[in-house]
């Protein structure tokens, strides 16, 4: 899997903004990590290394740590570059690092590089290699340093998208002068389950039961009632540190379950971010020892399942008479529900049940400030005649590539008939 | 507990001009690593100017009990990534008190072959994929894996992310941090098909050079994992069944290949490698035959084959190098537990110096 480099002479180019100012995420931060309320019952040996610091028994100190948090600024000006894209299944991110010669600062620095796609099931094992195009430039919150991470998206030898890489069709949605114009704005709001590793079951949640009902575990504190805080709050601070848009976070209606969310980004920015955000959050369960979960519904029976809101807004309905705009856009989104349930993620049906805030899979639904509904608009938004919308049917494991661009697409360059718009507009009572 | 800490990062540079040299060599099994260290009056940086040694030979498995000593000759120097300030890691190889390499010096014969002129012109070029296992330390049963059962089968672990997929990134992420601190030209890790198995690059590396660094990323490998309280593997194939192997891939290219119309030497290059297959064979790591079945990414043992892009084969050629009609290709038989001396020094003379 390795290339040759040809060590060719490059240009000399540094990071201007200061990049050293800020301090990675230490092992000391980590220390803190130790989920104690799991560890019932006789340790596994292996579970010892997925804490942060591994140590042999027999030492006193960690010599680990030392040589993970090396600061390598002062003796080389080489860099590491971590490789990110997304596998077979849609879903799975994959990662693996390089040696750059030097600090960059634009994507269009770094080299293109290859994959064995036969083992991530995107390519066949006689002609394996895929290509890697690097797409968008995050700070390492691990490696520290002018280390880095870099967002790729998939490419035969040829030049062509693989099937898996959605990015390539967003990217050119996003490149339509159309849409361009109207600068369209994304907040996404992800959701996610935490599980136990060996038994896959929520953390926090007592094995072989189920914690109290649903309702003092949303926004809330303490022992009994938030799990998982670290890996909420450690995420929080490394997606700073990295460079992503994350704009909040909380924990969520089901116990074990959390949010952040990302934006408001502009067009293809909000999917590399998500995925950034969502590569780190997989670096950081990791290390904390407990199991990453986009699944929409991890638990059936009373429990909120798990989605990504897609809050919207373009330039019109940012500005005066943007709540038209925007009442235009939710009766052509009514008219292409189908697509977009289909797009936005796998799993959906066992969500989208009509109860715990989700409207019916199979009905297209708006209202203001209405959680039951498919896109809610705020009372904000109302008041001022401008301002965003919530789609709040997407899954929390869709694709933000798929979902940013089909909005913008059906809002802005998709038209329906006449005689459907007029229906439409008539069933949703939207005067348009 | 924190005295400990302070005096084992100790800087010294304050207090003394003395540094530490920890002298490397490799022991009689070909792939055990040994070493010791010494003081030196002031810092070094030409392992021409270090100090001859000696070491008890008799407790490798290298010399005699009555005739024990066996003679060190420093041949490369690192930055020592545990000890930091000036102090360093030294790379050795093995002599009698006579001046003659010993059995088990495979650098020797390595370097003859890479000071020949033909070979010398040609600017051998080395990329090296070393695959390693993890182990958990008493059961010697791999890393994050059920002891009495095994994890779900392979498929989410290559180059992933996640507590249910990757086990031991600290190990391979203060290992490349390391080898870039201790100057060795460490290009890349990435996780492997197998759960618990790992893997990093070295390269590209001239002649003897690339089995210089390849023991020492090694050798800061067995200290790394020695801290993590993890067994180190060089087995090529550590879990019999539906699990990979681990080889170290060697990747290759000489001037001429480099340069424009270098397809065809390459193509030439391959010709010759397939008619000394079984020498190559031999040569490339005990235990193999339980690795090259065919299956798992694998060239069947007994058969030579090549292709673009396949990784099926036993010589393999990018798809970039197809395109731009020069560049390198990758040997892929040679096994984890392969002596980097031998392997380089061979496909140079297979390819350079054989007719």
């Amino acid at each position: 899997m390795a290339q040759i480099l040809a060590p060719t002479s490059q240009w000399q180019m540094k990071i201007t903004k200061s990049s050293t100012t800020a301090s990675p995420m230490t092992a000391k931060m980590w220390g803190s990590l130790v989920l104690k309320q799991n560890k019932k019952g006789p340790a596994r040996s292996s579970t010892k290394f997925r804490v942060l610091a591994t140590k042999a028994e027999g030492y006193t100190i960690n010599r680990l740590e030392g040589l993970l948090n090396l600061d390598l600024t002062p003796f080389t000006d080489r860099i590491i570059a971590e490789y990110i894209w997304i596998g077979g299944s849609g879903v799975d991110v994959r990662s693996k690092s390089r040696t750059i010669s030097k600090p960059v600062e634009d994507p269009s620095e770094l080299p293109k590089w290859n994959y064995d796609g036969s083992s991530t099931g995107q390519a066949p094992g006689e002609d394996s290699e895929v290509i890697l195009y690097p797409q968008a430039i995050f700070k390492d919150p691990f490696r520290g340093g002018n280390n880095i991470l870099v967002i790729c998206d998939a490419y035969t030898p040829q030049g062509e998208p693989i099937p898996t890489n959605k990015r390539a069709r967003a990217a050119e949605i996003f490149k339509n002068k159309k849409v361009i114009d109207e600068v369209p704005w994304y907040g996404i709001e992800q959701e996610y389950t935490l599980l136990q590793t060996d038994v896959k079951w929520p953390l926090g949640w007592p094995v072989g039961g189920y914690p109290g009902p649903q309702g003092p575990y949303y926004c809330g504190a303490g022992a009994d009632k938030s799990f998982g805080r670290d890996i909420s709050d450690a995420h929080y601070k490394a997606c700073l540190y990295a460079g992503i848009n994350i704009s909040g976070t909380n924990g969520e209606v089901m116990p074990g379950q959390w949010e952040y969310q990302v934006g408001p980004s502009v067009g293809i920015e909000a999917g590399d971010h998500i995925w950034a955000s969502r590569y780190i959050l997989e670096r950081i369960t990791e290390q904390a020892g407990v199991v990453l979960t986009l699944d929409p519904k991890p638990i059936e029976g009373d429990w909120n399942g798990a989605g990504c809101h897609t809050n919207y807004s373009t330039k019109s309905m940012r500005e005066e008479g943007g709540f038209e705009v925007i009442k235009k856009a939710i009766l052509n989104l009514s008219l292409r529900h189908g697509e977009h349930i289909s797009a936005y993620g796998e799993g959906n049906e066992r969500r989208l049940t009509g109860k715990h805030e989700t409207a019916s899979i199979n009905t297209f639904s708006w209202g203001v400030a209405n959680r039951g509904c498919s896109i809610r608009v705020g009372r904000e938004t109302e008041k001022q005649g401008k301002g965003y919308l919530e789609d709040r049917r997407p899954a929390s494991n869709m694709d933000p590539y798929i979902v940013t661009s089909l909005l913008a697409e059906t809002t802005l360059l998709w038209e329906p008939t006449l005689e459907a718009e007029a229906l439409a507009a008539q069933k949703l009572a939207l005067n348009v | 507990m924190s005295l400990l800490s302070d005096l084992v990062n100790l800087n010294l540079s304050e207090s003394t001009e003395k540094i530490i040299a920890e002298y490397i060599w490799i022991g009689g099994s070909g792939l055990d690593l040994r070493s010791k260290a010494r003081t030196l009056p002031g810092p070094v940086t030409d392992p021409a100017k270090l100090p001859k040694w000696n070491y008890d030979g008799s407790s490798t498995d290298q010399a005699p009990g009555d005739n024990s000593e066996v003679i060190l000759h420093p041949q490369a120097i690192f930055k020592d990534p545990f000890r930091r300030g000036k102090n360093i890691l030294v790379i050795c190889d093995a002599y009698t008190p006579a001046g003659e390499p010993i059995p088990t010096n495979k650098r020797f014969n390595a370097a003859k072959i890479f000071s020949h002129p033909d070979v010398v012109a040609e600017e051998p070029w080395y990329g090296i994929e070393q695959e390693y296992t993890l182990l958990q330390k008493d059961t010697k049963w791999p890393l994050g894996w059920p002891i009495g059962g095994f994890p779900g089968p392979q498929g989410p672990y290559y180059c992933g992310a996640g507590a249910d997929k990757a086990f031991g990134r600290d190990i391979v992420d203060s290992h490349y941090k390391a080898c870039l601190y201790a100057g060795i030209n460490i290009s890349g890790i990435n996780a492997e098909v197998m759960p618990g198995q790992w893997e990093f690059q070295v390269g590209p590396t001239v002649g003897i050079a690339a089995g210089d660094q390849l023991w020492a990323a090694r050798y800061i490998l067995e200290r790394i994992t020695e801290i993590a309280g993890v067994v180190l593997s060089l087995d090529p194939k550590p879990i019999q069944g539906d699990w990979n192997g681990a080889g170290a891939h060697a990747n290759y290219s000489t001037k001429s290949m480099r340069n424009d119309g270098g397809i065809d030497v390459i193509k030439k290059a391959i010709e010759k490698l397939s008619q000394r297959h079984k020498e190559h064979i031999a040569a490339y790591g005990k235990g193999n035959e339980r690795r090259l079945t065919g299956l798992h990414e694998t060239a069947d043992i007994h058969t030579f084959s090549w292709g673009v892009a396949n990784r099926g084969a036993s010589v393999r050629i990018g798809r970039d190098t197809e395109k731009a009609g020069k560049g390198y290709f990758e040997d892929r038989r040679p096994a984890s537990n392969m002596d980097p001396y031998i392997v380089t020094s061979m496909i140079a003379e297979t390819t350079i110096l054989s007719k």
